[in-house]
């Protein structure tokens, strides 16, 4: 009882000082930008025109990714990744169910939050685009000429994969930290017994810089804290990784009050570079593990799931100079490093002032053994001796911080509502705008980078409540686009988002829209069950598997009668789309199939599974209005009852 | 009877006669079909050697489209004569071109060799014209009785679809240009020069007399 009147408490005093902050200064949200502004020409990209940037927008809970254009904010795309999406058949098909392969088994959702663009010399690159998966601790690699998720690696010894997934400036490295410790190897205990038992993990995972496939190189086994977010040193600070850890406490209950404590949490300090040598030094301890690495062939258009037995882990002790904690007051989240690689955002939570290390300080604080006591043998460096400055009552409730490519930073406070933009290296406040409701993230085109495009500033909100239509209980999530060319920040547009967007990065559109694939030829199809001509479409029985190569173009498939299938068998309707032309995808649906639609682009074979339970003629038909003949483009399957001698055929345009 | 030597007139023929050459690289006609759903036209280059899409699968899509109305698929290489004898009639016109370039050169023989090259050559481009237009004709006209879609002219007389042999058209949903390429404009200049030899030719051979 005592403990949920000091969270009233604390409330109430939070309440006060928003109206502090905020008193004279708040404007009333209803109608703002657009009437006063030319806000609406801003953001209006007129039909048949393009956006000027790409929008990556992690689904939240919906386990996708979705794609946005800037300014318009129009919904280009939702892009499956760790969720199976019934639309195009991902995580239904044969092809694409390997995918969703974990140590768990078939694991058809999770919760993505963090998407990170990949990098050459610390700027944006659109090669790839990493996303993580949350629940079940996963990383996923999307390919940005496919605009296909390609690779997904589960992550063992982790817990909620949440400060994830962020690459180093040159992609080395796709650096994935558990939030929750968790015994490591698992076992059976007490969780009781948690403090100084449990243990974070902080995984390197590396990146082949030709395919983009990643691998374990090596596990950080960390004190039982649980390690928030995270970002990479950049330029100067180029080869150290930086995570927010809260939970120092190493509470295991009631985490709101007992993980709220401690004055200051820490910011763990990484040299990776020195780890990764001592790795490549033979360093470190193989350990058993079990975790799933899934790849999509793109000539296959075929994942394979590969279960890997053993993962590297390295202690942080066994590597003098590596490791180190930073002073940060009241349960970090954000952990934010500038273009220029010197500081070091700690966006204290529970704090009213935002904590910012130098880097320089830092090394100094090292070098000269400026140590405020150790924890679990980690060096805990002097707060006093590493501190850049601090912005003092900036708002309340920081989370995050992005940054434009003129100085300045851009803090997203989550109890008052408000993105405050400041000035790095003078810690003066020189903006403040309300933002409805309740902001996460902010997201800047490249603000993760050494050069940000800072034309604008997305706010990832948390809470929607009014801004829209109102559609029962259950709302959409909602983003606010803002202009920061000028000296204030300026709304410009209202938009929603799916699931709940936490992170997400942007792009200019010039440096990838031209590289978007428009059809898969079919002359580098691998397919093992491709029907290129009408002479390799057929049906074959393999027991009570029956293989059905069957083709389509517009507009019939090719057979589009089928006898010969039984009751009980288990059909696979391999198909493939012989169009060689840009936007003419076919679907595929067949009644009762107990799965989903498959949408075939063009090049493409995949499969679909039906297993017919009743006797009778069924028919299939595509699902996407391909052509003035969509309507004509069917066929029927007899189903003949299990004990019929009727033998498979199959026939296009016979009578 | 020897003619004058004509150094530049043989020079000018050898070069016009040379430039048909570039049939051999460039299309000789390009066709480029437009729609709403295609903003980016579909296209053939039509060269001396056979048919090309103007992008890697435009021929195949070309063809998808066309099966609606019931149109012959475009003709493959060795579904014409005219790829094979094409390619001949202009390499023979080539060599037999600077063989009298170099014979007026050197005076073997007088400049109105230089205008019955011309005039050959016209002849001959005029009859590849005439053969490209039946071909249009028979393309856009000799359609499948079973065709998906048989639209009809508003006087009821079943609609055909001959893509124009020079200039703009709109056909159904289709806007179509055809025009000469870059062989064609070879050509042009190509012949412009032999009548330009032949007049320098004239020039020369008067100078001497």
């Amino acid at each position: 009882m005592k403990k949920s009147i000091n969270i009233l408490f604390f409330l109430a005093i939070a309440a006060g000082l928003v109206g502090c902050n905020n008193g004279n200064d708040r404007k009333s949200g209803k109608g703002q930008g657009g009437l006063a502004t030319n806000a609406a020409e801003r953001v209006y990209v007129a039909p048949g025109e393009h956006d000027e940037y790409y929008a990556f927008m992690s689904g939240g809970f919906s386990g996708q990714l979705s794609v946005y254009g800037l300014p318009s904010g129009r919904m280009l795309k939702v892009l499956p990744v760790f969720s199976q999406n019934p639309e195009n058949g991902y995580g239904y098909t044969e092809e694409t169910k390997p995918m969703l392969n974990t140590s768990f088994g078939f694991v058809p959702w999770d919760d993505s939050h963090h998407p990170d663009i990949s990098q050459t010399d610390g700027v944006l690159d659109g090669r790839w685009i990493f996303i993580n998966g949350n629940n079940t601790p996963r990383i996923a690699r999307i390919d940005l000429k496919n605009f296909a998720t390609e690779e997904i690696i589960e992550i063992p010894n982790s817990a909620g994969n949440h400060s994830s997934s962020f690459i180093t400036e040159n992609t080395e490295y796709v650096v994935a930290g558990t939030r929750f410790s968790v015994p490591i190897p698992q076992e059976d205990m007490p969780i009781n017994e948690y403090k100084g038992n449990f243990k974070g993990s902080l995984t390197f995972i590396s990146v082949d810089q030709e395919t983009g496939r990643m691998g374990i190189k090596f596990q950080l086994i960390m004190p039982g804290f649980n390690y928030d977010l995270s970002h990479p040193g950049r330029d100067k600070s180029h080869g150290w990784f930086f995570f927010t850890t809260y939970n120092t406490e190493e509470a295991h209950s009631l985490l709101e009050v007992n993980a709220s404590q401690n004055d200051k949490d820490f910011i763990a300090a990484i040299n990776w570079k020195k780890i990764e040598e001592y790795v490549n030094n033979g360093g470190g301890k193989m350990v058993p593990a079990n975790y799933a690495h899934n790849v999509m062939d793109e000539h296959t258009h075929t994942a394979t799931s590969t279960m890997l037995k053993e993962v590297l882990t390295v202690n942080p002790l066994d590597v003098p100079g590596a490791v180190y904690f930073l002073p940060t007051p009241k349960s970090p989240h954000g952990c934010d490093v500038d273009p220029t690689g010197e500081y070091i955002i700690g966006n204290g939570k529970l704090s009213a002032d935002l904590t910012v290390h130098s880097f320089t300080k830092m090394l100094d604080a090292i070098e000269n053994k400026k140590f405020d006591g150790e924890a679990y043998g980690i060096p805990i460096l002097n707060f006093e001796d590493i501190l850049a400055g601090v912005v003092k009552q900036p708002g309340l409730g920081p989370l995050h911080t992005e940054f434009d490519d003129k100085g300045n930073a851009y803090t997203t406070f989550f109890i008052s509502s408000e993105v405050v933009k400041w000035k790095v290296g003078t810690w003066e406040v020189l903006d403040r705008q309300p933002v409805f409701y309740s902001v996460g993230h902010g997201m800047i085109p490249g603000g993760n980078s050494r050069k940000p495009f800072g034309k604008y500033f997305v706010a990832l909100n948390k809470i929607t409540k009014d801004r829209y239509l109102p559609t029962g209980p259950e709302l959409t999530q909602s983003a606010q686009l803002f202009d920061i060319t000028g000296d204030k920040m300026e709304l410009l547009l209202d938009f929603p988002t799916i699931g709940e967007p936490h992170y997400a990065a942007a792009i200019p559109a010039d440096m990838i829209k031209n590289n978007s694939r428009k059809i898969y030829k079919l002359a580098e199809n691998k397919h093992p069950y491709a029907a290129f001509t009408n002479s390799d479409t057929k049906v074959v029985r393999e027991g009570k598997n029956v293989h059905i190569y069957m083709n389509m173009i517009r507009s019939h498939f090719n057979p589009d009668n089928i006898e010969g299938v039984k009751v009980g068998d288990k059909v696979f309707f391999h198909i493939t789309n012989l169009e060689q032309d840009f936007d003419v995808p076919h679907g595929f649906a067949v009644i009762g199939a107990n799965n989903a639609e498959m949408l075939i682009v063009p090049g493409k074979t995949e499969t679909l599974v039906w297993e017919p339970k009743q006797v009778g003629v069924w028919p299939f038909y595509c699902t996407d209005f391909c052509s003035a003949l969509h309507q004509e483009m069917q066929g029927y399957v007899r189903v003949s009852p299990a004990d019929s001698d009727i033998e498979l055929s199959w026939s296009l345009d016979e009578d | 009877m020897g003619s004058t030597i004509m150094k530049k007139a043989g020079i000018i023929m050898i070069i016009g006669s040379l430039l048909l050459l570039g049939l051999f690289k460039f299309p000789l006609w390009n066709i480029m079909l437009g729609a709403p759903q295609y903003p980016d036209p579909l296209g053939m280059n039509i060269y001396i050697q056979g048919i090309e899409g103007n992008e890697e699968f435009d021929i195949q899509n070309i063809d998808g489209l066309n099966h609606y109305i019931g149109m012959k698929t475009i003709p493959k290489v060795e579904e014409m004569w005219e790829f094979d004898v094409f390619p001949k009639v202009i390499g023979f016109m080539v060599a037999l071109g600077v063989i009298i370039g170099v014979l007026g050169f050197f005076g073997k023989v007088s400049y109105k060799w230089f205008l019955g090259w011309f005039v050959l050559m016209s002849v001959l481009g005029a009859l590849g014209m005439y053969d490209f237009n039946l071909w249009l004709i028979d393309y856009g006209t000799d359609l499948d009785p079973k065709a998906i879609m048989a639209y009809t002219h508003p006087d009821g007389t079943p609609m055909t679809y001959k893509p124009p042999l020079i200039g703009y058209q709109k056909m159904l949903n289709f806007d179509v240009d055809s025009w000469p390429a870059t062989g064609a404009y070879m050509i042009f200049v190509g012949m412009l020069l032999t009548v330009v030899a032949f007049f320098v030719g004239k020039k020369e051979s008067k100078k001497v007399a």
